[in-house]
């Protein structure tokens, strides 16, 4: 399979590995994925909680070079980023930034689903309410 | 001499055409081209000379005599003509079939049409060596089985099956003994009737031959294997398989043989040497990496290395310059585990990041060398990167673990 020149240079260079403290307050962790389906993605956002932005991120990924690249590529598209706005990232987008063929699209489906669940993590931590982030996140697409 | 990339090493799915076969095949396309079937000519006989000697050429190779060589396209048409050629000549004695889980899909998928039309097929499962043994085949032969087809050596882990052993059974039993033997044949000593085999499938393009050319072993005596052809037509090979034939391809293979036979000892060595160099290498620098199958009862050049939580498809990419073959990699992406290692009873995420390394003729200790720094560089980076292995490392023991559906 020909991968493109981006997904090439997150897979050879991956942005933001790494791990965070999973029990620290202001860290979500988002665990996607499954080892017997080949893929398992970890994602974790640090909020800083006086501005509600994500001020750093980290992943790691066991999956394929396109899960590896959508995954380094959703740590860098948090980063700065609201709750809400980082929500609002689309695997759509992942597949066009990577130019990620038909057969890959799972794998940007995951990164989608890794930001999703560390930003819930986070919420449930800290008692906010995720549903009406979900809500909020409807009303303004 | 400068390494050359990238490095072939998926031997085991086909060789480069050794230029000895090449060079004896060269004059029967152009000055000797006729069909060898044309017994009223010159020409015909001169073709029919090359396909004689190509006869005893393979016959030499696996202690057969020349005129029970049928010819055919390929392995995958010679395992479809043994089984189903056994299935139907002798459905009215019985209709059990006994093979093996993790035989290639030329044996499974004829194998599976054939349940599918009432044939009752038991399918032997190995343990965690691989290993087909006799006493399981002893045990699954019933009043009515008429074929045990079990291969020779296993194309994915090299592995080779409990095979004197096997062939004694079936002659006690009376049940024909089909044996694919395209990853054998050439690599290591194969004999039919030491074996006891009624039945044996080869492949040219698996000994540096041509692609397209293959043989079937029948066996004219004690007992006289009768088939129903697949192929009808003039008449060829005994009625057995009809066509005119592929006179280039047969050369070819038949010479592919006689190198086989007469470097083997010497290649096995060199080969062994290079692989137990590969293997460890790999394994010394790795601690989870394991080799899978049997360590001893295998073939000199194959060796399945299982890389433990990091996954397959990213691991062939890390190391694209060489050529091998992965187990496979997401499910998601349609490409499974592989169900060889699935039936040695690996875990999913360690059937998912195996790869197959294949020497050859060709393959130097330079690219074997390379190939290890290449494939612990690329390990150790995906083990950074796997947040299977930090649970690992962690303690957390990632089966206990309840996994999303996905
Ligand atoms: C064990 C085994 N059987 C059968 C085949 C099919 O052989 P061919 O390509 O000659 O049809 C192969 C090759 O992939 C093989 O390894
Ligand atoms: S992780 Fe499944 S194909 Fe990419």
């Amino acid at each position: 399979m020909a991968y493109s020149e981006k997904v090439l240079s997150h897979y050879e260079t991956p942005r933001n590995v790494g791990s965070m403290d999973k029990d620290a307050k202001n860290v979500g962790t988002g665990i996607v994925g499954a080892p017997e389906c080949g893929d398992v993605m970890k994602l974790q956002i640090q909020v800083d909680e006086a501005t509600g932005k994500i001020i750093d991120a980290k992943f790691k990924t066991f999956g394929c070079g396109s899960a590896i690249a959508s995954s380094s590529l959703a740590t860098e598209w948090v980063k700065g980023r609201t709750l809400d706005e980082a929500l609002a990232i689309k695997n759509t987008q992942i597949v066009q930034e990577l130019s990620l063929p038909p057969v890959k699209i799972h794998c940007s489906v995951l990164a989608e689903d890794a930001i999703k669940s560390a930003i819930h993590d986070y919420q449930e931590k800290n008692g906010l309410d995720h549903d009406h982030a979900e809500a909020s996140e409807h009303t303004k697409a | 001499m400068a390494l050359k990339l990238p490095i072939y090493m998926d031997h085991n799915a086909t060789t480069p055409v050794d230029p000895r076969v090449l060079e004896a095949m060269l004059p029967y396309f152009t000055e000797k081209f006729a069909n060898s079937a044309s017994r009223n000519h010159e020409f015909g006989w001169e073709a029919e000379d090359g396909v004689k000697l190509a006869r005893k050429q393979v016959g030499d190779l696996i202690g057969a005599d020349p005129k029970e060589v049928i010819w055919t396209s390929g392995s995958t048409e010679s395992n479809n003509l043994a089984i189903k050629g056994v299935a139907d000549m002798y459905k009215d004695k019985g209709r059990h079939i006994i093979t093996a889980v993790h035989e290639h899909k030329a044996t499974l998928d004829p194998c599976k049409r054939l349940a599918k039309m009432g044939y009752d097929v038991t399918w032997l499962e190995p343990g965690p060596d691989g290993i087909i043994y006799a006493k399981q085949v002893a045990e699954a032969i019933r009043e009515d089985t008429i074929l045990v087809s079990i291969m020779w050596a296993n194309n994915e882990i090299g592995t080779i099956n409990e095979l004197p052993q096997i062939g004694k059974v079936c002659k006690e039993k009376g049940v024909l003994l089909h044996t694919d033997a395209t990853q054998a044949v050439g690599k290591i000593p194969v004999d039919v009737n030491e074996a006891g085999i009624d039945l044996l499938s080869g492949s040219a393009h698996k000994i540096y031959g041509p692609k397209g050319a293959g043989f079937l072993y029948v066996r004219r005596r004690k007992p006289r294997v009768r088939l129903t052809p697949i192929i009808d037509g003039g008449g060829h090979e005994r009625g057995m398989r009809s066509g005119t034939l592929n006179v280039t391809g047969i050369v070819g293979l038949g010479k592919a043989c006689e190198l086989c036979r007469l470097e083997m000892v010497e290649e096995t060595a060199r080969l062994s040497g290079l692989r137990d160099r590969l293997e460890k290498g790999i394994t010394s620098q790795l601690e989870h990496a394991v080799v899978n199958g049997h360590l001893t009862k295998r073939l000199p050049h194959t060796t399945n290395i299982s890389f433990p939580y990091v996954e397959g498809e990213s691991m062939m990419m890390a190391i694209k310059e060489i050529a091998v073959s992965s187990g496979s990699a997401c499910t998601s992406a349609s490409l499974e585990p592989s169900y060889v290692l699935k039936a040695l009873g690996l875990g999913d995420e360690i059937a998912h990041s195996s790869i197959r390394f294949g020497l050859g003729r060709i393959t130097t200790e330079q690219e074997v060398d390379y190939t290890i720094e290449k494939v612990v560089t690329a390990v150790k980076k995906l083990l950074d990167l796997s947040p299977l292995y930090e649970m690992v490392l962690e303690g957390i023991d990632i089966n206990a673990i309840e996994w999303g559906a996905h």
